[in-house]
């Protein structure tokens, strides 16, 4: 039965390509995380009466985000070239995949984190401000925990727009289930490759999916 | 305790330049309520907020017990401002804890260590009345709940000063009530000073010993809130006595029912913050031969004791009703006026 109607799947290749999707998609996920939460927290806080309000390092900050933001990936990855075989060594394979992945993806949960600091009740800020805290302490103790479910759904968002990427690198030569299904399945004619891959990336979507918004649910106390 | 004085603030805009609070000197003493009242946009927030510097002055000084907070560094500003307690109109709890670690919070910042931290924030949940609540987030609260941990957040440091901004505003009387008793009990309790802003003259009546009225960020009136009370000059003043007192415009009915007496004498009792008076009426009726008839009257309790006015009617014998005139006059600190002698 299986083997009628998929005959030219390969379990092991198919296993890897699952494999390699998932290698890039949580390690670029983990980059994104830490550097869209920096360049968020940078936006925010030298945004017009931030606590280190700078408009100058505001713009800077933002035109970067902007930039990156604009380019389309498939581009951005062309262009990352020769920083990404300075920095990895190489241009082929996964790791090959994640500079191109990060600065893709962290401009954009940049935004996600900007909005999500905006939305923390300006009151609880003034609040610890009068409680004599850091601003260490604020970020810490009191921006990060009270944007966390907007942070976390905004991470998933980030997530699903990442497996999206890791395919398109797959096409030139990053490997995973959008290199599979590219190269076995699209450039051989053989589509059941191109069918199964395709029910996996959606599979993969929806458990980030799943784990985000039940995360999410479950440390939002308000 | 704590001395103002010029004490400024000016927000420029870019078309405009308003001057929220206007040249403000003021002292207050240790371990006085002392009350700001004005209607919003009278610069009275602004005003609290310029107390630890959540707004930087524009000008003028500001001492707190001996520290000129005004002349401090953004760095001994921050270890200055954990002795000023502050809570706020919208409670701003962080909902992402619990009501015990909202407590803790100011401790973490004052860097006490975690046994200590535990210990001092199951006493203050005991202060304000929040025991078995420990757990639960503020979402799970009640308005009055929320700002008892308010509270407790704010004293968890030992403060010198709590400010209130408008710390009742959001909650209905009867929380109003319960939220200010505790206020009261913890000034007693801790003898702290206590600054409070509010637009509710029932507030100032209620828990306050010294009020100052704010208009257009300015002090128009200011004293003992009795005298306030008693000797409203100012029209923004007057305007808030009313709202406890009533207009005088209440009066009215009282000419009305005045006219319908035929004999005795209508009279007025003027009470003004003295408790022993308040079972003058029966004393009077016990010593005298004359009947009190109790005709309209407003009386309210205030921090310092009653104050208010009552009409009555005395029937009797005219010798009778002269000597217990005299009494009240001689023996009480109740006013009286004769409106009316129906002869």
């Amino acid at each position: 039965m299986w083997n009628s109607l998929f005959p030219n799947i390969e379990m092991q290749d198919l296993w890897i390509a699952t494999y390699e999707t998932f290698y890039m998609t949580i390690l670029a996920l983990i980059g994104t995380f830490i550097f869209g939460i920096l360049l968020g927290l940078l936006l925010y806080l030298t945004m017009k009466d931030g606590i280190w309000q700078n408009k100058f390092l505001n713009i800077v900050v933002a035109t970067i985000v902007n930039v990156f933001r604009a380019i389309p990936f498939i581009i951005l990855i062309l262009l990352l070239f020769p920083f990404t075989d300075f920095l990895m060594g190489t241009i082929r394979g996964p790791n090959a995949a994640l500079p191109a992945l990060i600065i893709g993806s962290a401009p954009f949960y940049g935004r996600l984190v900007e909005i999500a600091l905006k939305e923390v009740d300006k009151g609880v800020v003034e609040a610890a401000k009068a409680m004599g805290a850091k601003t260490r302490t604020i970020i810490f103790k009191v921006l990060l925990p009270e944007s966390m479910p907007a942070l976390v759904s905004g991470i998933t968002v980030t997530a699903i727009n990442l497996i999206g990427y890791t395919a398109m690198a797959g096409v030139i030569g990053a490997g995973g289930l959008g290199n599979y299904a590219y190269f076995f399945g699209f450039q051989r004619r053989e589509f059941d490759v191109v069918f199964i891959c395709t029910i996996l990336i959606v599979l993969i979507v929806f458990l980030f999916q799943f784990i985000g918004d039940y995360s999410s649910n479950k440390i939002d106390k308000r | 305790m704590i001395s103002i004085e010029g004490l400024k603030k000016i927000f420029t805009t870019t078309n405009n330049r308003i001057t929220a609070v206007d040249d403000l000197t003021l002292d207050i003493a240790e371990g006085e309520i002392f009350g700001v009242i004005g209607y919003s946009g009278a610069g009275k927030s602004t005003f609290v907020r310029l107390l630890n510097r959540l707004e930087e002055p524009s000008a003028g000084k500001i001492v707190i017990d001996d520290q000129e907070l005004t002349a401090l560094s953004t760095n001994q500003l921050r270890v200055t401002r954990q002795e000023i307690g502050m809570i706020f109109q919208h409670f701003n709890l962080l909902w992402s804890r619990t009501v015990k670690d909202n407590i803790a919070f100011p401790l973490e910042i004052a860097g006490m260590p975690k046994r200590a931290r535990e210990d001092r924030v199951q006493e203050l949940i005991e202060l304000v009345g929040l025991a078995g609540r420990e757990d639960a987030y503020p979402s799970q609260l009640s308005g009055g709940q929320k700002q008892r941990v308010g509270i407790a957040r704010a004293l968890a440091n030992r403060p010198k000063v709590l400010l209130c901004d408008e710390a009742t505003s959001a909650l209905d009387p009867e929380t109003t009530n319960a939220i200010l008793d505790l206020l009261v009990d913890i000034n007693a309790k801790l003898g702290l000073t206590i600054i409070l802003i509010t637009h509710e003259m029932h507030v100032i009546r209620k828990i306050c010993n010294q009020v100052a009225v704010m208009d257009e960020g300015k002090i128009v009136e200011q004293g003992d809130v009795l005298d306030v009370f008693l000797r409203p000059e100012q029209h923004v003043t007057k305007k808030f006595v009313e709202q406890v007192m009533g207009t005088d415009d209440d009066h009215d009915g009282v000419e009305k029912l005045i006219n319908t007496y035929d004999s005795g004498k209508i009279i007025r009792l003027h009470f003004v913050g003295d408790t022993a008076n308040q079972a003058l009426i029966t004393q009077i009726a016990r010593s005298f031969r004359i009947d009190i008839n109790i005709l309209q009257g407003k009386i309210t309790q205030m921090q310092q004791g009653a104050y208010g006015t009552l009409f009555v009617q005395m029937d009797g014998e005219t010798d009778e009703i002269a000597r217990a005139i005299n009494y009240i006059t001689d023996e009480t600190s109740v006013e009286v006026e004769v409106v009316q002698d129906v002869e």
